[in-house]
């Protein structure tokens, strides 16, 4: 639907925005599940072996079709004042769609997934079709919403993961970009790449990239600079990098502080190299180089802290789907096995382990969600947003730990999959960027 | 919609709350932990202040008795009620003085047991009377089933024998709710709380303990010779159901476990408070954005206790909430006393670490929340047990197969 068409049928309202997700949804109901149980043949992944290099991918020409006056931004979710947690009417309907993929595409996927180091397309093209890329996207320019959605976007980056985390982060990479340039994108940016992202075929690969390689990174001290108007610089862990058609850069703009850059792809100066890593494998993992780069700014200096923020929310959602993964894991498994003539969930220091599992995940859950809330209601999210990093790191890991304990040798071995999990939450303390929400 | 601030329509009374722990219960708080059994006087007119507070409409029934579930008031939408509204008032009164708090006329743990499991007759009988707690024996602690104190049927009456200790506000309060058991044979189901008004006739106070914290409040032994009390003072049911077990006295655990998780997080966010400040005089302020290996190790610090402490604020507020919905809230009660008691203990006591001779001597008071924030991992049931039932809870285990 165009622009035009959608001024023509005036705004939606709340209800229109619900019922728009269904129809998206419903269409996606009519993917052939069974075909997904079955097993599918082994694809050949040729994009795994270290050391393969390749150019950037893009295929198609980025144009400016129609454009608004002025940049679409979507305001402030409205609070009701009340402490609350119980997620909305529309949020409890994405959510269920989305857990059934996770359960029904995503976990069955993963091992395969995990060792092929990249995700199958007809898993990223069901997972377009969920509209995944349109919930942060404002619905004068082809997405869903008419206020801000982060809350929305925690709930459904926690269900993916509880699936599987690698390809979730595949399958939300196109969507960090496309909301990057919904937040920050001036009025040709956004008539430019947007159109894209909300037509009906799959969104093109795209990933936001932040992490550079060296140790003790922080992504307010770049190395990667623009200096005018080119960009140059090595950007580490980049989902999807090798097919990504458009990347968001975060840079050092001359003297002046971190800063966000649009870069399409095509651009010679650009290389991709596979950087296949202990987790996340599904997530085709891969470092850019760029050399002398055409970039365009996205956004402010003040934009870029927020979009560090909102891709840490992501990363927290993360922690949370696949640490209850671990605990719906464990939790049959210590009832089952037994030692010593009895179950082990019968001694205390089994029992204790999956004890302190729920408590601290409770815990990292409601601060995550408190930091998801305050962004989409506007208000001062910067500390929320660290202290649940801080939890989703430390006890996520802690989590992923524990997990493997309790399956003992069992853990260590891939017939089960606490030891994907176990390398998958390691990368919430290192990952910047990537997602966003 | 997904929300977890502080409730707009309960900000000016948190506020009102505050300023009651600022001025009246902080600027007395060294005083009274010296003066260990020594009345404090001043809390006869916070008392006051409080049950004013509690009448003020916003705050209504906030403090031990606002744990009270309402019946079958079943209006649609979100309720943000008395039970998060205590423990939102209670967190601001521990961040003034925890000890204070567990001294404050009418707002015993008791109180809560009434108002958790009393008729609506008991509620009007009891209602201004300050009400303590007596469960544990010196045989028996957290094994709460084991207890020994018998309640025999007299007539109308019941005849009740035994010793308590422990007992939060023993010395002070103007009754004992007491756990008895009506049977020893038939374990816990057997066993029913009983107020007993301190002038009944064989209820003597034997002695006062003297403690690593909360000094301020008084913690007594209790000797039961034949104390004669009303059978109307059985709170809950009289019969002895063995299908139902302990579950009659044990609802009142739902009720307080998130108010003593409520006390550690404000014990806890006090002595983050006054850290920050002596870390900033010291130029040390943790940065938000930062990565924390980019920051001093002292900084780092501060956001791993603050993050913990986030994570124990909300635990706390989400059991409230669960209780103010009419909802069941039995593992969160525990998943928050658990958190919110085991972090107040370590932030408290690193905050010592991290400001050396001002946090471990007594020209602060961060010295006397790490030692007051120790009970609060204990009592309401201790960490240990806490763990035990969320255990419990998740792995479908009965206390037989999971001891």
């Amino acid at each position: 639907m165009s622009v035009l068409e959608r001024e023509r049928r005036g705004r939606r309202d709340v209800i229109g925005v619900g019922v728009a997700l269904l129809n998206r949804l419903a269409k996606s109901r009519t993917i052939d599940r069974l075909g997904w149980r079955r097993q599918t043949e082994r694809v050949v992944f040729e994009a795994t072996k270290s050391g393969f290099r390749t150019a950037g991918a893009l295929s198609r020409s980025f144009s400016a079709a129609s454009k608004l006056t002025k940049p679409a931004r979507l305001p402030a979710a409205r609070g009701s004042g009340r402490f609350d947690l119980t997620p909305t009417e529309d949020q409890q309907t994405v959510v269920e769609v989305v857990r059934e993929f996770a359960a029904e595409v995503l976990r069955p996927a993963a091992p395969a997934a995990d060792t092929a180091c990249t995700t199958e397309p007809k898993v990223l093209t069901a997972s377009a079709e969920l509209g995944l890329s349109l919930i942060e996207i404002p619905e004068e320019l082809g997405g869903f919403v008419t206020e801000r959605s982060a809350m929305t976007g925690v709930l459904v980056a926690e269900a993916l993961s509880h699936g599987d985390m690698g390809q979730a982060v595949a399958c939300l990479a196109p969507a960090a970009v496309s909301t990057a340039i919904s937040l920050w994108g001036d009025e040709t940016q956004q008539a430019t790449y947007l159109p894209a992202f909300t037509g009906d075929s799959a969104p093109p690969a795209a990933a936001l990239a932040i992490l550079e390689p060296r140790p003790l990174f922080d992504p307010f001290e770049l190395q990667t600079r623009v200096t005018n108007g080119k960009l140059t610089g090595v950007k580490s862990l980049v989902p999807r990098g090798a097919e990504a058609e458009l990347f968001v850069i975060a840079a050092q703009l001359d003297d002046q502080g971190p800063a966000l850059f649009l870069v399409e792809s095509g651009h010679p100066g650009i290389t991709i190299e596979a950087e296949p890593s202990m987790g996340l494998r599904a997530a085709s993992l891969s470092r850019v180089i760029l050399d002398d780069v055409p970039a365009v700014q996205l956004g402010t200096l003040a934009d870029y802290a927020d979009c560090v923020r909102l891709s840490r929310l992501g990363w927290c959602a993360l922690a949370l789907g696949t640490a209850q993964a671990v605990l719906d894991y464990v939790t049959p498994y210590v009832n089952e096995r037994t030692a010593f003539g009895e179950p082990i969930s019968h001694r205390q220091s089994v029992a204790f382990m999956v004890a302190n599992i729920a408590i601290e995940l409770e815990g990292m859950r409601l601060v995550t969600y408190r930091a998801g809330s305050r962004a989409e209601q506007g208000l001062p999210f910067a500390r929320e947003v660290a202290l649940a990093r801080k939890l989703c790191a430390d006890r996520g890991m802690q989590i992923g730990t524990d997990g493997v304990q309790l399956l003992g040798g069992h853990g260590y071995v891939k017939e089960h999959p606490v030891e994907r999990w176990y390398r998958d939450l390691r990368a919430i303390g290192v990952m910047e960027g990537a997602v966003l929400l | 919609m997904i929300n977890l601030e502080t409730p707009r329509k309960f900000r000016a009374f948190v506020n009102q709350a505050h300023q009651v722990a600022a001025e009246m219960l902080r600027p007395n708080s060294r005083r009274y932990d010296q003066a260990e059994h020594e009345y404090p006087v001043e809390l006869d007119m916070l008392a006051a202040m409080v049950d004013g507070l509690g009448a003020s409409g916003t705050g209504s029934g906030a403090g031990a008795s606002g744990v009270r579930r309402a019946e079958g008031a079943e209006d649609a939408g979100v309720k943000n009620g008395s039970n998060l509204s205590s423990v939102l008032s209670i967190m601001e009164m521990s961040w003034g003085d925890v000890g204070l708090l567990l001294s404050m006329p009418r707002q015993g743990l008791g109180n809560s047991a009434i108002a958790s499991v009393a008729s609506d007759e008991q509620l009007r009988r009891f209602d201004g009377v300050w009400a303590a707690m007596a469960i544990t024996e010196p045989g028996c602690g957290s094994d709460s089933a084991n207890i020994r104190t018998t309640a025999r049927r007299d007539g109308d009456d019941y005849l009740i024998n035994g010793e308590k200790i422990f007992v939060t506000a023993g010395g002070r309060c103007d009754a004992v709710v007491v756990w008895a058991t009506l049977d020893k044979t038939l374990g816990r189901a057997a066993i029913k709380s009983f107020v007993v008004p301190k002038d009944t006739p064989g209820l003597t106070v034997e002695r006062l303990e003297h403690k690593l914290g909360i000094r301020s409040s008084d913690t007594a032994t209790i000797r039961f010779e034949d104390c004669r009390v009303p059978a109307a003072n059985l709170l809950g049911s009289p019969e002895i159901d063995t299908g139902k077990g302990f579950a009659g006295v044990m609802q009142t655990f739902d009720n307080t476990r998130p108010l003593v998780a409520a006390m550690a997080v404000g014990v806890a966010r006090a002595a983050l408070e006054l850290t920050r400040d002596l870390l900033a005089e010291a130029g040390i302020t943790p940065d938000y954005d930062r990565p924390t290996h980019r920051q001093p190790a002292a900084a780092a610090t501060y956001l791993d206790l603050e993050s913990d402490w986030e994570a124990a604020h909300l635990l706390t507020l989400q059991a409230a909430w669960l209780a103010d919905n009419s909802r069941p809230n039995s593992l969160q009660a525990s998943i928050a006393k658990a958190k919110a008691g085991r972090t107040a203990n370590h932030i408290t006591l690193r905050c010592v670490e991290l400001t050396g001779t001002l946090g471990y001597s007594e020209h602060h008071l961060l010295e006397k929340w790490s030692r007051d924030s120790k009970i609060l991992d204990i009592f309401e049931g201790t960490q240990q047990i806490q763990q035990l039932i969320v255990a419990r809870r998740l792995l479908g285990k009965t206390s037989a197969e999971l001891k």
